[in-house]
């Protein structure tokens, strides 16, 4: 993202000769590559290349909206059409973030509005989206297609409304887990009864009841429609009236699965999931009972993703389904099934690479509750091809990690959550620190870690030596020292977030990492012990960071702090509200 | 409790001119903040701590201090004058502990919204009242989990990290309920010094103990905000879920029943949940906190079964003499008067409920006197 430096005329001379390409040319070969990455490499290489790539350039990433302005982000590449923004910190996921701390995407929709009145896709996470916005959105940009939101909150089904009123050529529409005021489902009335163009639904998040006859016919007309999760008021038997009116479907979110069905109810219902053969995504099934799952097994012969997340299944259950899901590449299931159900997972997805596995009660002390370690350990046996674990358990062993990341050296992604903060190995009380040596020594590929329990700076020691693909740690409740987070941040060379909360690590700790934290997205301190003085001293030296301070309210004795550090091109942010104090 | 304060109260919270300036803050917030929510069902919470949430059914069922949920439709600093009093009495000795609401924003941020609201005057920007919390309410969530401050007891706090969710509520401008959550976790933290008969005003039998904290808080270890780090969306999913599907835990009735409850001049909706009472009393003393400002006094007569309702002139009077009128829509479509049909029979057929001015009411009176008539 940086501009490169001018390179001296002789250079550009050399490099123009090489490439006798016209820009055309080069923009068009440029204008097939995909990767932001990738794009970023190009980029460096000449003026040329730079010139061609930002005109060849249609989509662009932004990691953290307040990196750097939409005036320089237009002035950089005059075509985007696609534009894909995150905003707050992940741990406001977890509340950790005020709320009104920013992250607005009104600053970016002005200067969209006049700069890219032809973009198509918006695509935002944890960022702060008002009706305002959104009825903006849909009036300023007559091509608009796609909106995506991700965590965002600020916005009422209102704004919904008016996207789905105006925007004549919508082709998605995803709204997960926002923060949404969820008013009343008549925003999917608004679709005009001339609107066909959807390919992509979702509005599994909401809870309001939505007109169902427009929903039907919405169903009916767009004949593209690829993806549709409906929510959890649409019935089993509603379910059915839309699968016969949208057999191609790739993706499907089914609503309540809790609903009496006679047995004619129950036959079109497996009638209209056979339809379904190109099913490759299957979620929802909220409270569903065991009764109907068998409903769902014509469906699942080419399922790759099982997102189990509403149903709470016992492991009989999950058995049973997995024995139709012989493709299956991810899963995910609330902790209810137990190791049992784990096992089961173990025997029938030999394709398995991504496992995720939520808590139903995570706020429930009883031990005998979820999945322990001898269910992460079945699936490490069974699944081979694992890479992307979550995993929130009440107990752990090291020995249980070190033997599965053993069986799965290709892990890529690695978190890990025992549920009771600065929880030992629970048979041999010792602190967790072997467990992720082994990870980090074992995974070479390792880039996302979250760690948990008892940690001593030990572990800290082995990430910062083994962990050398290492982009994204995740740390609570661990280490005993500002050394365990100098480990870290002398050691990992691809590290890019690091967020930490409630661990002993003060001002040497955060200054230690002066050196590295312009080549990093962001970090995240909260409820260590880093004084202001230190936050001072870091803005101080590093000019080009801003380092964000907030009061921690949960501080027992008033002193604490949230810091938030991040590099930026666009100086301090503006709209930093009164509680944001930037340094 | 500050005088002024309690005089900003008089005359019910909906009007009234909310103090901004920030010595206020200290005690408004004691008030405001710190709102006990034991909202819909604590009982129903399967995912709450079962102990915790039995012991508080137990004694609140019929106890709900639903004073304590100050749900104000009005101005974030209007209270009604009875209520303030013991709130700061209350809230005194623990806000000392915990300031929640300081110039900076609470720990969850919920109490952060309080300032503006103080500052803006009736409405809520739609972001003050809106935070990451509802996700709570986009999520289907029936089950009318308080959530507690994270340092509360394991059972509540745990459920937020800090989210003082209002379950499942579509129309819920979080303004309120973000305050109460607020409120709700600064309570079962501490243990409340007081209990709850040092309300001077006894809500007719309906009021959920003040010191719920010290009711459920089994000694559990304080639960820290945003631990585990679960999505405030998909916890309330997973209660949700897990409630639905946990027969173990012996939890009355098949879930919460939940209906939106709108009423005229009102901004926003709310959603009770109609199985957290057993009798109109509760519902309307309940409703009467959300929707402070209106009377639903005469709900007596609402509540009395159908056929002590008969009189027509009775029904003529309440309607005449309180400014509101509690209806429902049934199973049919059609808007009833509250009150004329035996409780279950009401939460069988009821779907949402409106609070309607009397005068718009007035034609639905003689139905329902009708109705009771032939009844009998």
């Amino acid at each position: 993202m940086d501009p490169k430096k001018p390179r001296d005329s002789a250079e550009s001379e050399s490099a123009r000769g090489a490439a006798q390409f016209p820009d055309e040319v080069l923009e068009r070969v440029l204008s097939l590559l995909a990767s932001h990455k990738d794009r970023s490499a190009v980029s460096l290489v000449s003026k040329a290349w730079y010139h061609a790539e930002r005109w060849s350039r249609r989509r662009v990433f932004i990691g953290n909206c307040y990196s750097v302005t939409p005036e320089i982000v237009a002035r950089r590449f005059p075509n985007i059409r696609s534009v894909t923004l995150k905003g707050k910190p992940r741990f406001s996921d977890f509340n950790l973030v005020p709320q009104n701390w920013g992250a607005d995407i009104r600053s970016w929709l002005a200067v969209f509005a006049d700069r890219y009145p032809f973009l198509e896709e918006l695509r935002l996470k944890r960022m702060t989206v008002t009706d305002e916005s959104l009825k903006f959105l849909a009036l300023k940009f007559q091509n608009f297609r796609a909106l995506s939101l991700l965590s965002c909150d600020g916005f009422s089904t209102n704004g919904l409304a008016a996207i789905a009123t105006r925007c004549r050529n919508l082709t998605e529409l995803d709204i997960q887990e926002n923060g949404i005021d969820d008013i009343s489902g008549d925003w999917l009335s608004c679709f005009p009864e001339n609107f066909t163009s959807l390919e992509v639904l979702n509005f599994a998040s909401l809870s309001s009841d939505v007109e169902f006859d427009a929903l039907e016919r919405l169903v009916s007309r767009c004949n593209s429609l690829k993806v549709l999760k409906v929510n959890r008021t649409i019935t089993l038997d509603q379910l059915q009236r839309l699968l016969v009116r949208a057999p191609r479907l790739t993706e499907l979110g089914t609503g309540s699965f809790l609903q009496e069905l006679n047995a004619h109810q129950y036959s079109e219902l497996e009638r209209a999931f056979g339809g379904c053969k190109n099913l490759h995504t299957l979620s929802g099934l909220c409270e569903a009972m065991a009764l109907y799952l068998p409903v769902l097994y014509p469906a699942c012969a080419n399922l790759t993703f099982l997102n189990l997340n509403d149903a709470a299944l016992q492991h009989e259950e999950l058995a049973k389904l997995l024995l139709h899901c012989p493709c299956l590449q991810r899963l995910w299931v609330l902790d209810t099934v137990g190791d049992d159900g784990l096992e089961a997972v173990a025997l029938n997805c030999p394709w398995l690479e991504e496992l995720r596995v939520f808590p139903a009660n995570p706020f429930d002390e009883e031990v005998n509750h979820g999945v322990s370690e001898s269910g992460f350990l079945a699936v490490s046996y069974g699944c081979r091809r694992l890479h992307y674990v979550l995993y929130f358990c009440r107990q752990m062993t090291n020995a249980a990690v070190a033997t599965i990341v053993q069986n799965c050296p290709d892990f890529t992604h690695f978190r890990l959550c025992i549920m009771n903060p600065g929880q030992p190995d629970y048979v041999t009380n010792e602190p967790m620190d072997e467990a992720f040596g082994a990870v980090v020594k074992t995974c070479t590929k390792l880039q996302r870690l979250a760690v948990s329990g008892l940690l001593t700076d030990l572990t800290f020691e082995y990430i910062g030596r083994y962990a050398k693909n290492l982009e994204t740690l995740s740390v609570a409740f661990a280490g005993s020292s500002d050394w365990a987070m100098q480990c870290v941040l002398g050691g990992c060379p691809k590290l890019r977030k690091l967020e930490i909360r409630d661990c002993p690590f003060g001002n040497a700790a955060l200054l230690s990492g002066l050196e590295k934290y312009e080549s990093m997205r962001s970090l995240w301190m909260s409820a260590c012990k880093v004084t202001m003085n230190g936050c001072e001293v870091l803005a101080r030296e590093r000019p080009r960071l801003n380092v964000e301070v907030m009061k921690d309210e949960e501080s027992s004795d008033g002193q604490q702090y949230k810091v938030y550090v991040y590099r930026t091109v666009a100086g301090p942010r503006r709209d930093a509200p009164p509680f944001v104090l930037t340094l | 409790m500050s005088p002024p304060l309690l005089g900003v109260e008089e005359g019910g919270g909906k009007t009234s001119t909310v103090a901004t300036s920030p010595s206020i803050d200290g005690v408004s917030h004691d008030c405001l903040g710190l709102k006990e929510r034991n909202y819909l069902g604590l009982s129903d919470c399967s995912s709450v701590d079962s102990s915790a949430v039995s012991s508080l059914s137990d004694e609140s069922k019929s106890n709900l201090n639903l004073k304590a949920t100050e749900l104000r439709l009005g101005l974030p600093g209007s209270l009604s004058p009875e209520r303030e009093p013991k709130l700061c009495l209350l809230n005194t000795g623990k806000l000392d502990e915990k300031p929640l609401f300081p110039l900076l924003p609470s720990k969850d941020g919920i109490c952060l919204s309080l300032p503006k609201n103080i500052a803006s005057g009736n409405k809520r920007g739609f972001s003050d009242t809106i935070d990451e919390f509802s996700d709570l309410k986009s999520s289907k969530y029936t089950e009318g989990n308080w959530m507690f401050h994270a340092t509360g007891p394991a059972s509540e706090t745990a459920q937020s990290g800090g989210q003082g969710k209002f379950p499942g509520n579509a129309g819920l401008k979080a303004m309120l309920p973000s305050r109460t959550s607020g409120a709700q976790s600064a309570m079962p933290k501490e243990a409340l010094p007081k209990p709850a008969s040092e309300c001077p005003r006894a809500l007719n039998g309906t009021g959920v103990n003040q010191t719920r904290a010290s009711n459920n808080a089994p000694a559990a270890k304080a639960q820290v905000v945003g631990w585990p780090p679960i999505r405030s969306y998909r916890k309330n999913t997973l209660a949700t879920t897990s409630k639905d599907n946990d027969e173990v835990d012996g939890k009355p009735g098949p879930g919460a029943l939940f209906v939106k409850v709108s009423m005229d001049g009102a901004p926003y909706l709310r959603k009770v949940d109609l199985r957290n009472y057993s009798a109109y009393q509760e519902l309307s003393s309940s409703l009467e906190k959300m929707f402070s400002g209106f009377t639903i006094g005469q709900c007596g007569s609402n509540g009395t079964p159908a056929r002590e309702m008969l009189n027509e002139s009775k029904l003529r009077d309440f309607l005449h003499g309180s400014e509101y009128v509690l209806t429902y829509e049934d199973k049919d479509g059609d808007w009833m008067l509250v009150g004329d049909v035996p409780w279950e029979m009401f939460i069988d057929s009821c779907k949402r409920l409106k609070i309607m001015k009397g005068a718009d009411a007035i034609g639905l009176a003689p139905r329902a006197v009708e109705k009771s008539k032939a009844r009998n």
